[in-house]
């Protein structure tokens, strides 16, 4: 183990961690207003890879400016999912609401596999291989681009939550949500705005990764469980936790995957998982809500 | 009962998988459906099931007959060991669930890294001679008897827990764990019992799948799909019923079938139709079909 290995897997990790914070921020915005563990995130930033390469393969869209698209287009589905599906059984058992989204996972991720295979398909821009060096560690132009536009976009968000209307009556339906329908607040409106912003993030998260992330429906699964580990080390409903917990997690995955043969890595991952819910499952920085 | 001797051969391997994911589900049910604890990892007792008795027939020789009763142990012992986590640390609900998920891909990614259990190549079990001892037969038939007599088994279980004080404990702890404990249950005690036995079943479940198709790898047995198709037929059929879990699986199981002979080399057309079914069934009927047929019931009753 050198110091430019170690130096190089810090550099990764940090990469990464903005992309999962930005996952994460969105799954714990849903989480935080309608209570529910989206099991479908992860097939949401999928389609949302899927969109961004089929604008760039069909019409020479530019995947950093496809995001213009596709975070209004799926903040308009994650509407949809929570109008159609999701309100309708705002009653039922909260474990019949988590297979309900667990549908919508299966569903969605299997019709990519029904339409487009599950053949790797990558976007190759003409910047794709641009590097430097930062030290002795290599820095990937597109990742660097990816990490900080996820965290612009995670403050952007968060500035949202703090200084619009919506964004106060989101942090009202979160912290109190009979008083927020007593005072006013048409609840079912940001119940769905709640899930259309989550999904927007996560939309755009998948538009940053796709110039150096192969495209294909597995990513959905990937992307969900380290989405799930991200929002639990945070705490649920816990932004600023989603952010940072992205940023440990990306960091443990490089330094696992530096350490540990094969793909151990994932191992890491599942391990910090497990013990933070069973230690800490109010997260290491508090949520909203533990066990 | 008589008729399978006389079915084509494609017919009848769809009814074996018919019964086998019955099997699972009634296995899944003793703790999603009479527990009401919602396991997304069934897939590990299943792996741990599949790659025992396996490991001890290529290793050491040992008939999967008796290293399946050893599988189970095991897969049991290692649904204690998950669930006194789990319990043990108040996880419910979905966290519940999210555990379960993850100790099943951290089988999956053990093994899959492991050379010794034949990492992601798999294990292939050996099939070229029929030796009955072995739990090897010729032909599909005996391993359709084989499954209809665990299904009954886990049947007839089913129904003798569901009457008997274990299982009075567990619609207590499954409606209000906190009321249930105020009128003197063992929660954890429950639960944890539901757990060992559940696990224990769905084990024999993986060592039926490993003889009958004779090969199995990490994907597999660890999986989301086998964690998927335990859930569902109970859910479907209806969950914490005796019956629930054979309904479901002859809804859905002939349905997949059906869909992936319709779209022939459209991989996930099934899965696809699994997930819009899963999220119609939660909406429309979530008591499941059993719930369906009981709701009927009483209406009429009341005319």
């Amino acid at each position: 183990m050198t110091w430019g290995l170690l130096l190089q897997a810090v550099v990764s990790g940090l990469l990464l961690g903005g992309v999962y914070g930005l996952v994460a921020s969105g799954l714990s915005l849903i989480f935080g207003v309608l209570r529910i563990i989206n099991f479908a995130h992860g097939a949401v930033m999928m389609l949302a890879m899927y969109a961004t390469y089929w604008l760039f393969v069909l019409a020479g869209v530019d995947p950093y400016l496809s995001v213009i698209v596709t975070a209004p287009l799926f903040f308009v589905l994650g509407v949809v999912i929570q109008k159609i599906v999701i309100e309708p059984n705002r009653a039922a058992a909260e474990h019949n609401q988590l297979l309900l989204t667990l549908g919508l996972a299966l569903f969605f991720e299997n019709l990519a596999l029904v339409l487009w295979q599950g053949d790797f398909r990558t976007v190759k821009v003409a910047y794709s291989g641009a590097s430097f060096m930062l030290g002795d560690a290599l820095v990937e132009v597109t990742r660097l681009v990816a990490s900080a536009g996820a965290v612009l976009m995670a403050v952007g968000l968060f500035a949202l939550l703090r200084l619009t209307d919506v964004g106060k009556a989101l942090r009202a339906l979160a912290e109190e949500p009979e008083g927020a329908a007593l005072v006013g607040i048409n609840v079912s409106r940001i119940r769905a705005a709640s899930f259309g912003l989550g999904s927007a993030c996560v939309a755009a998260a998948g538009a940053l990764i796709t110039p150096f992330f192969y495209v294909a429906p597995d990513v959905a699964e990937s992307f969900n469980i380290m989405a799930f580990v991200v929002v639990v080390l945070g705490g649920m409903g816990n932004f600023v936790g989603a952010l940072a917990g992205g940023f440990i997690v990306g960091l443990a995955e490089s330094l696992g995957a530096a350490f540990l043969p094969g793909s151990l890595k994932q191992l890491v991952v599942f391990v910090i998982f497990v013990l933070v819910l069973l230690l800490r499952p109010q997260g290491i920085f508090g949520g909203s809500r533990g066990r | 009962m008589a008729l399978p001797p006389l079915l084509p051969k494609y017919h009848l391997e769809v009814l074996i998988s018919v019964i086998f994911w019955a099997y699972l589900g009634i296995a899944w049910n003793l703790l999603g459906g009479y527990a009401g604890q919602f396991s997304f990892g069934h897939a590990a007792f299943f792996g741990i099931g599949a790659y025992t008795s396996t490991l001890l027939l290529l290793q050491a020789g040992l008939t999967p007959w008796i290293g399946m009763l050893l599988g189970g142990a095991l897969a049991a012992a290692f649904g204690l060991f998950e669930g006194y986590l789990s319990f043990r640390y108040g996880l419910k609900g979905p966290y519940f669930s999210l555990v379960t998920l993850a100790f099943a891909e951290m089988l999956r990614v053990v093994s899959v890294n492991t050379k010794a259990v034949g990492s992601s190549l798999g294990l292939v079990v050996p099939s070229a001679k029929a030796a009955p001892a072995m739990f090897m037969f010729a032909g599909k038939l005996p391993y359709y008897y084989i499954i209809l007599v665990m299904v009954g088994l886990a049947l007839a279980l089913t129904w003798k827990i569901g009457r008997s004080r274990l299982g009075f404990s567990l619609a207590a702890v499954r409606e209000n764990e906190d009321a249930a404990e105020t009128a003197g249950v063992d929660a954890l005690g429950t639960k944890l019992r539901a757990m060992a036995l559940s696990s224990f079943l769905t084990a024999l479940g993986g060592t039926f799948y490993a003889q009958y198709f004779a090969y199995i790898d990490p994907t597999i047995t660890f999986g989301p799909s086998v964690s998927i198709g335990a859930l569902l037929p109970a859910i479907v059929g209806g969950a914490g019923t005796v019956l629930g879990p054979v309904l479901g699986s002859f809804v859905l199981t002939p349905l997949s079938e059906l869909t992936r002979y319709a779209l022939r080399g459209r991989a996930g057309a099934d899965i696809m139709l699994y997930g819009a079914i899963l999220v119609l069934v939660i909406s429309f009927l979530p008591q499941g079909i059993v719930g369906l047929v009981r709701e009927r019931r009483v209406r009429a009753g009341r005319r």
